[in-house]
């Protein structure tokens, strides 16, 4: 089984749904002879050729608008947002549009698409290259969210997310685009969307994370096995559907709950999960649900590695959580 | 399909002197074409239609006119809570689409309801679609006027200004990509010209030469801004230019003229000669919507001049002096019109006032997540504990 890095595996879950199916076209800023600014579509364009991997003109609305009528007409458009900062210009198309438009023409249209974009911090990138703004899109009902934390997920979910009749934001942890490497499968697998991966069993605590923070979570639970705390790792991976069940069945079992997220805390989707168990898990609970996540700050430059949630501040709660 | 970063020759200029706008210039470039005449006659050459056709669309306009009256007239008797529609600009929403193919999409704005009827919309699901009741085709999720009509391949309406240009053009894109020959159409006011999709869409539309033809109803007004608050631009055809594409000015009353105007830009787009800004200079009799009262802002003497021009009026003349249309069969095809309004009233009203509610949570995803089954039920058991959950004009008494 060959070893991936995750850009390669978003290429080649792209390259495996463009074989099979001829309505997937890929668009985008630079996405085409260039292969994307990551390389995520790198040799694309060679294969399928410029009409399906479409450098567009510079306008993420447009882009956007453009998938949108790709997909009224029966076309499976893959478009690229460079960086998920610069996803704004096209919020109202995604909310307004996109997210609406099975619903607001009775079920007679619908817009199935998966938008790709890379987000996160850690890079360096300041205020334009870091966001995380995945909780805007959860808020809006019609959509779907996934977010990949390694090479395998990365792959299986892109391609249930192309297969699928709703549309989905595909978030990329770019942070980790190539760092975390894995076996990844030859060929087509689908994992499917809605199913959160406990990759750690524990009965103390339950953390959850989602992408780039699932590799600080995993730190901080092998940190603390060191010091004796038994923690039960949640790998959320699709947060619009979101897996309830293993939530609620992780929690009730642990009785303690700590949701990790890079994005500012308030109105985080680290609130939606506390809230969720309290209202699920509520007799179980031996402690308040923490969350540690980014603060209620912009994004900041010299400071992110204070900004993002590092193990070190999450082995700080899991110490917290489980002597409360 | 590369082609060099051209550079043009030096120029003798001085380098301050940036290039001036000369006023008149547009106007001239881009005349305003009409066939037919305020007084109904028309130069022989230019007659494009077939006089059974042109009373065919003549009848549509007087039907789209009709409706609107008699839908506003229910708005204020608080029958249906809103209307838009598109008095004075019938010639405009007609013509145009009368002029593409069957198999041709329509990207609509909010006022090409006449367009979606003669797509075969039912007119009894149109009026179902004002009511939002039980037999409306859009299941009661949007305000009256946005309607969608997918096997007439009309798309569904949106509130937010423009945002169809971008997606008439991907869906011709992706026409071109799939090799059918397919020319969307879309509609835009002048408003739309400010507005970022606008700007996106012929600019993508231009580059890649995708088959559209984009139809600005320039009204003269967006709500209450006038037209030349929106833009310094003489023209709304002379923008076309700084796109690369073709650009048109037409009299929006004119059937004909629109008709014309749009079987060129149409012929074009399907040719491979790409997309076409076509504006059609009319005129917004009425206000904005239901909601909107124009004697607050706009003389009323403006709007007499416009009276004059009224599309329907014109044609009438027009098909009166070829013989086509005498004041008897007028008089009779006007009562058709108004009967046929009657009778999808009286059929719409026979539905239930409300969709089922279950269809509040259907199609937000193609299968419902557990988020909209378990609310599903936490509404059905809050209206059966008590009806007032469903109804506030209980929970106000």
């Amino acid at each position: 089984m060959p070893t991936m890095n995750i850009i390669q595996a978003v290429n080649d879950a792209l390259r495996i749904e463009m074989r099979k199916d001829p309505d997937v076209v890929v668009l985008g800023e630079d996405v085409g002879k260039f292969g994307g600014v990551f390389r995520a579509t790198q040799g694309l364009y060679d294969e399928f050729g410029a009409d399906r991997v479409i450098d567009t003109p510079l306008a993420e609305g447009g882009i956007i608008g453009t998938a949108v009528g790709m997909a009224l007409y029966g076309l499976k458009p893959v478009p690229e947002i460079q960086f998920a900062d610069f996803i704004f210009p096209a919020f109202d198309q995604i909310v307004n549009e996109v997210a609406k438009y099975r619903y607001r023409s009775g079920g007679q249209y619908a817009c199935p698409m998966v938008i790709r974009t890379p987000y996160g911090g850690g890079i360096k990138g300041g205020h334009y290259h870091s966001q995380s703004p995945e909780a805007m899109f959860i808020h809006t009902a019609g959509l779907k969210v996934v977010v990949p934390s390694n090479p395998y997920d990365a792959k299986g979910l892109l391609i249930s997310a192309i297969r699928d009749p709703d549309p989905v934001l595909f978030f990329e942890p770019k942070r980790v685009y190539r760092a975390a490497k894995g076996d990844v499968p030859e060929g087509e697998y689908a994992e499917p969307l809605g199913k959160a991966k406990i990759t750690r069993a524990g009965n103390q605590v339950t953390v959850m994370a989602w992408g780039s923070m699932w590799h600080e979570v995993d730190q901080a639970a092998r940190e603390a096995a060191a010091e004796g705390y038994d923690c039960e790792v949640l790998d959320l991976r699709s947060l619009q559907p979101l897996d309830l069940e293993t939530i609620v069945a992780s929690v009730s079992k642990t009785g303690r709950a700590i949701v990790v997220h890079e994005a500012p805390r308030t109105c985080g989707f680290g609130a939606e999960i506390a809230a969720l168990v309290q209202e699920r898990c509520f007799l179980h609970l031996e402690a308040p649900v923490a969350r540690v996540t980014g603060f209620d700050t912009p994004f900041p430059y010299t400071l992110e590695n204070e900004y993002l949630p590092r193990a070190p501040r999450i082995l700080k709660a899991i110490r917290e959580v489980v002597a409360y | 399909m590369r082609r060099e970063h051209v550079v043009g020759p030096p120029t003798r200029h001085h380098p301050r002197e940036a290039r001036d706008y000369e006023p008149g210039r547009f106007l001239k470039e881009f005349p305003l074409h009409t066939v037919i005449r305020e007084d109904g006659s028309a130069d022989p050459d230019e007659v494009v239609l077939p006089d059974a056709e042109a009373l065919r669309l003549y009848r549509w306009m007087v039907l789209n006119r009709a409706l609107d009256e008699r839908m506003i007239t229910l708005q204020r008797q608080g029958r249906i809570g809103f209307y838009i529609g598109s008095i004075g600009e019938e010639a405009t929403v007609l013509g145009t689409a009368a002029a593409m193919d069957e198999r041709d999409w329509i990207f609509p704005c909010y006022r090409e309801h006449g367009a979606a009827l003669l797509r075969g919309m039912p007119l009894v699901t149109f009026v179902c679609d004002l009511f939002g009741n039980g037999g409306d085709a859009m299941k009661g999720r949007q305000m009256p006027c946005h309607e969608a009509w997918r096997p007439g391949r009309f798309t569904s309406i949106s509130s937010p200004i423009a945002t169809q240009v971008s997606q008439a053009m991907g869906g011709a894109w992706a026409a071109k990509l799939k090799g059918e020959e397919m020319v969307a159409i879309t509609y835009f006011g002048e408003g739309a010209t400010s507005a970022h999709d606008f700007h996106t869409g012929l600019n993508f539309a231009a580059v890649r030469k995708i088959p559209v033809v984009f139809v600005c109803r320039n009204n003269g007004w967006a709500i209450s801004v006038p037209r030349e608050r929106q833009t310094a631009s003489e023209t709304i055809a002379q923008k076309a230019i700084a796109y690369g594409m073709r650009g048109e000015r037409v009299d929006g009353n004119d059937l004909l003229a629109v008709y014309a105007a749009t079987r060129r830009a149409r012929a074009r787009a399907a040719a491979g000669e790409g997309p076409t800004l076509l504006e059609c200079v009319t005129y917004r009799i009425e206000g904005h919507s239901t909601s909107d009262d124009p004697r607050a802002y706009r003389p009323a003497e403006l709007v007499e001049p416009w009276k004059r021009k009224d599309p329907i009026l014109r044609m009438r003349r027009y098909l009166s002096r070829r013989g086509a249309l005498d004041d008897a069969q007028d008089a009779a095809l006007r009562d058709e019109v108004r009967e046929q309004i009657q009778v999808a009233l009286k059929e719409a009203e026979a539905f239930p006032a409300k969709p089922p509610i279950e269809t509040l949570f259907a199609d937000v995803y193609e299968e419902p997540l557990w988020q909209q089954r378990e609310q599903l039920a936490e509404i059905e058991a809050a209206v059966a504990a008590d009806p007032r959950a469903a109804n506030p004009r209980h929970s106000d008494a």
